[in-house]
């Protein structure tokens, strides 16, 4: 008996990886759905966790021809207890009983209305920022450049036999071969012709004879020019050439003034988590600058600004110039594709809001990509909102403003600033 | 008794002692005249698994969004506990592929060993069904084939063309086999070969069948023969030979289906003895090696629970009842012919005559090689099983208000259980018995169905409609689909271009009449 044991388990994991992106293609309206429902209702801590996806079972359902109930049904059961031939049971309400068991039934669970299950991490974060996108980047320039691309750059004599250049090489030994038979080739054709004019007189056997055997010696010499050298193999050379990239940096300004409650405080950093999950998604090389400000503003680290308790009243003016200043300092606008986002619940300082307006308009606008501002708020428009008002109807490209009210605007709100607008 | 030398005290196994023991089970099996195909055992890891069972258990696989669903809802339901993975996966091929868990025990993996590589193969090879309807050399090649003919029917005509041409062959998958007739084995290497030839051909025929360029003589309406002749069982066989606008890939991709379809079809005919010959073999082979002091004490009760667990079969009334469990019914049948054959009591003689006190090995190779569930349960199923089992019968008739027990485990019930059971493994009587009644070929080119009802137990409506939908995909032109109840029509479905509408009573016996006309 032949037989044969194999270890299978180092070979491919994900074997019906394109089985399952086909159902995920194919369901993704639904899916989409369901992510963005998961987003709304999560905590802040684990925005990114995955989820579990449900889907209307009927939505997934392959139909088949089958019975349905009703009719004169006959059903065999094990594990009689008091039964007798002729007692007469009850007929079982609500679906599944003793009789849809033994049946036709699918064994699926059909009595589930629900089709659960599990994306990966990484497949749901690609359904939470599908179709999202950074506006207007479009700056590119080379500096701290990593990219290349490879580009022909003539050719040597040197190389992997992978990159060797088949009609150059030819060409070469074409020409290294007529250079290097043309002496000989002209030697031949004088004899020949000194050949015809002997051969109609009769007493020049021995001049005739010498000539034939030069004629051989010539042959064999052309015969031992070789076809192709090793010196003729010419080999494509490619070589790296940077491409310009765009390189990207990301303001993120949030106030955590005495007026921002710890509600809105949870809001307004849920929208900055959304953004910087998607922004160390989908960009890899981007900065992230967070400042946050009351009266004054301050630089802070990522774990500063997510989880620091400081707080105080409002400048909202502060954070603009501490913007403007870093980006004069370490971004200019010339290389940089320069963004900013905003949030807070729009109460500031009365004079304030003129000077932020004012601010904007003068300094920051003309050198950012795009600008997005959030105002966290359940009462009425702020002062804030009407000074960004009158910017939002100059700069309607890269100015943009939404308001929310409760942590389900949220992702929708994100969603909306960050959509990719079809060229 | 004999020393003890087990061939391994751990629980850890190596792969010198799935070795061992494949050794010495081929040597027992051999004893017992098990004919396998050679083994190949591949051990796999749980998510190897999970795509093994998405792709029922098939190495190789056209790609389709299904396989994905059914992968997400194993990986779900294997995550949260609700089900264990099966400890292996046997395919009916030539080697005999075997997929065992990696976290088995030793203890379990001698077992599965037992259980696929001799009970599942050697019935693989042995059972009429499977060698009438499969080839076990060729199924592999013939799945690469299709994968690969799908693929490329992606590439040239788009992946939603070709899923949606795939959603409606699987809709009608269950109706894509013969039933009856006896097919010529598929050939892989032909398939390739043959397929372009088909292609051309097929289409030639099947322009000439609807040819509408009038006849010289002119014929009369009533007087064009009546197409299909008789009405054709096969629908996916129907659709791919006379479908009046499908394309030539198209008709491939049906074939492919129905090929595949067929492939099964021995599988879901004999679930409950293709179970029950594995376990029992899995029973008999280890207990051979206990006899033969190869393995010790605690290997045996391990393997007893196990064994135990595989074959319980919870009560109707029980929260974990989920129908029969066909390892239980399948083993006590096999067991119990052993019994009968060894120890006969006086009512084995009287309804077993033929086997009672015959020999045992025979009479088992016997019931394996010749028979499918629904005839194995008919001429096997004993009343001990049915007594040990108590098993019992009820009748749920919606003209009735309750439900009626008609059957225990008594004298004057063992004929009607044991009938009634080999009727609920009857494939035919299980899935609504639906053909191919007619094409009108002169007028609107629909086709026709028939559902020939049994004991009034209607389609599922929700479901049919579907199929319909997928059937009018496929057929391009409208597709009726009637009721028969004892000989008049009862209710009809009809899908056009925009819906599927049903009609009952007199309407759908006119809306006929018309069609007809």
């Amino acid at each position: 008996m032949a037989f044969l044991i194999i270890d299978r388990r180092p070979n491919g994991k994900h074997k019906g990886a394109v089985n399952r992106q086909r159902f995920l293609r194919r369901y993704r309206k639904h899916i989409k759905e369901a992510v963005a429902d998961a987003v709304n209702k999560r905590s802040i801590t684990d925005t990114d966790r995955r989820d579990e996806i449900s889907i209307p079972r009927k939505d997934v359902s392959e139909p088949q021809f089958r019975h349905g109930k009703g009719g004169r049904q006959g059903h065999v059961l094990p594990g009689n207890k008091e039964f007798i031939a002729g007692d007469k049971i009850a007929r079982p309400t609500g679906g599944a009983g003793i009789g849809g068991s033994g049946g036709t039934a699918s064994n699926t669970g059909e009595g589930m209305d629900e089709f659960v299950f599990e994306l990966t991490q990484q497949e749901f974060l690609d359904f939470m920022f599908e179709g999202l996108e950074l506006p207007n980047l479009v700056k590119k320039q080379l500096k701290d450049t990593e990219a290349y691309k490879l580009i022909k750059g003539g050719y040597t004599s040197d190389g992997i036999p992978a990159r060797l250049n088949v009609v150059q090489s030819l060409r070469g030994a074409h020409a290294r071969r007529i250079a290097l038979s043309g002496a000989i080739r002209r030697r031949i054709k004088e004899l020949e012709g000194e050949l015809k004019t002997l051969g109609e007189q009769a007493e020049s056997e021995d001049r005739v004879q010498e000539i034939k055997i030069e004629l051989d010696r010539l042959d064999r010499r052309l015969n031992h020019i070789p076809f192709l050298d090793d010196f003729d193999l010419r080999y494509n050379i490619l070589i790296k050439q940077p491409i310009p990239t765009s390189s990207a940096v990301m303001f993120c300004l949030m106030d955590v003034s005495g007026s921002m409650t710890q509600d809105i405080k949870d809001l307004a950093k849920r929208f900055f988590i959304l953004l910087h999950l998607f922004l160390k998604r989908n960009y890899q090389k981007i900065d992230i600058v967070f400042i946050r400000h009351h009266t004054v503003a301050s630089e802070v680290d990522e774990e500063e600004f997510f989880y620091s308790r400081e707080t105080g009243g409002t400048v909202v003016s502060s954070a603009l110039k501490l913007m403007e200043e870093i980006v004069r300092e370490r971004y200019p606008a010339s290389d940089w594709n320069i963004y900013a986002a905003q949030a807070s619940d729009g109460e500031n300082w009365a004079e304030d809001s003129p000077q932020c307006r004012d601010m904007l308009e003068g300094s920051i606008l003309p050198s950012v990509q795009y600008y997005a501002y959030v105002e966290i708020n359940s009462s009425e428009d702020q002062a804030l909102w009407h000074a960004y008002e009158e910017i939002l109807e100059k700069y309607p490209d890269r100015f943009a403003m939404r308001k929310v009210t409760d942590s389900s605007d949220i992702f929708p709100v994100f969603r909306d600033l960050f959509e990719r607008k079809s060229a | 008794m004999k020393k003890r030398k087990p061939i391994a005290e751990s629980s850890e196994w190596t792969f010198e002692h799935l070795d061992a023991y494949e050794t010495e089970l081929a040597r027992i099996a051999e004893r017992y005249r098990l004919d396998t195909y050679p083994n190949q055992i591949e051990i796999i890891n749980a998510e190897q698994m999970m795509d093994a069972y998405s792709a029922t258990g098939m190495p190789v696989g056209y790609h389709h969004w299904s396989f994905g669903k059914q992968f997400l809802s194993t990986e779900q339901k294997y995550l949260r506990g609700h089900i264990g993975l099966a400890y292996e996966l046997v395919i009916n091929s030539n080697p005999c592929v075997a997929y065992l868990m990696e976290e088995n025990t030793l203890t379990m993996q001698a077992l599965v060993i037992a259980h696929a590589c001799f009970g599942h193969n050697s019935f693989y090879k042995g059972n009429y069904l499977f060698r009438t309807w499969t080839d076990a050399s060729a199924i592999v090649n013939y799945l690469l084939f299709a994968k690969n003919y799908i693929a490329e029917c992606e590439e040239r005509h788009g992946v939603e063309a070709t899923e949606c041409l795939l959603d409606s062959c699987h809709a009608l998958m269950n109706y894509g086999v013969d039933r009856f007739r006896r097919p010529a084995p598929i050939s892989a290497e032909d398939e390739k070969r043959r397929q372009h030839e088909r292609e051309e051909y097929l289409q030639a025929q099947v322009n000439d069948l609807w040819r509408t360029i009038p006849k010289k003589e002119k014929v009369k309406v009533e007087e064009w023969p009546r197409f299909p002749s008789e009405p054709q069982e096969n629908l996916l066989y129907f659709i791919e030979k006379n479908a009046p606008l499908l394309e030539p890939w198209e008709r491939e991709v049906v074939r492919i289906v129905r090929k595949i379809s067929q492939y099964f079809y021995p599988q879901r005919q004999t679930k409950v003895m293709n179970e029950g010959w594995a376990t029992f073999w899995h029973y008999t082979l280890l207990h051979t090696l206990y006899d033969e002091g190869l393995v010790a004490d605690g290997f045996m009760l391990e393997f007893l629970q196990s064994h135990t667990n595989v074959i319980f079969q919870p009560a109707f009334d029980s929260p974990y009842f989920n129908g029969i469990n066909p390892y239980t019914l399948g083993y006590a049948i096999f067991s119990d012919i052993r019994r009968i054959c060894e120890q006969p009591t006086d009512e084995d003689n009287r309804l077993f005559p033929d086997i009672a006190g015959s020999d045992w090995l025979d009479t088992v190779h016997h019931a394996m090689a010749n028979y499918k569930d629904e005839s194995f349960i008919l001429q096997f199923l004993s009343p001990k099983v049915i007594r040990d089992l108590k098993l019992f019968c009820i009748l749920d008739d919606d003209n009735e208000k309750e439900i009626e027990v008609t059957a225990i485990h008594d004298d004057s019930g063992y004929r009607r259980i044991r009938e009634e059971l080999a009727e609920q493994y009857n494939l035919s009587t299980q899935e609504p018995n639906i053909e191919v009644q007619e094409v009108d070929l002169r007028g609107d080119r629909s086709i026709t169905l028939r559902h020939l009802q049994h004991d009034r137990i209607p389609l599922s409506e929700d479901d049919a409609k579907e199929v319909m939908k997928h059937l009018h995909h496929l057929w391009h032109f409208d597709v009726h689909l009637e009721t028969m109840l004892e000989e008049s029509v009862t209710s009809r479905f009809i899908c056009d271009d925009e819906s599927v509408r049903i009609v009952t009573g007199e309407k759908a016996v006119q809306t006929k009449s018309k069609a007809e006309v």
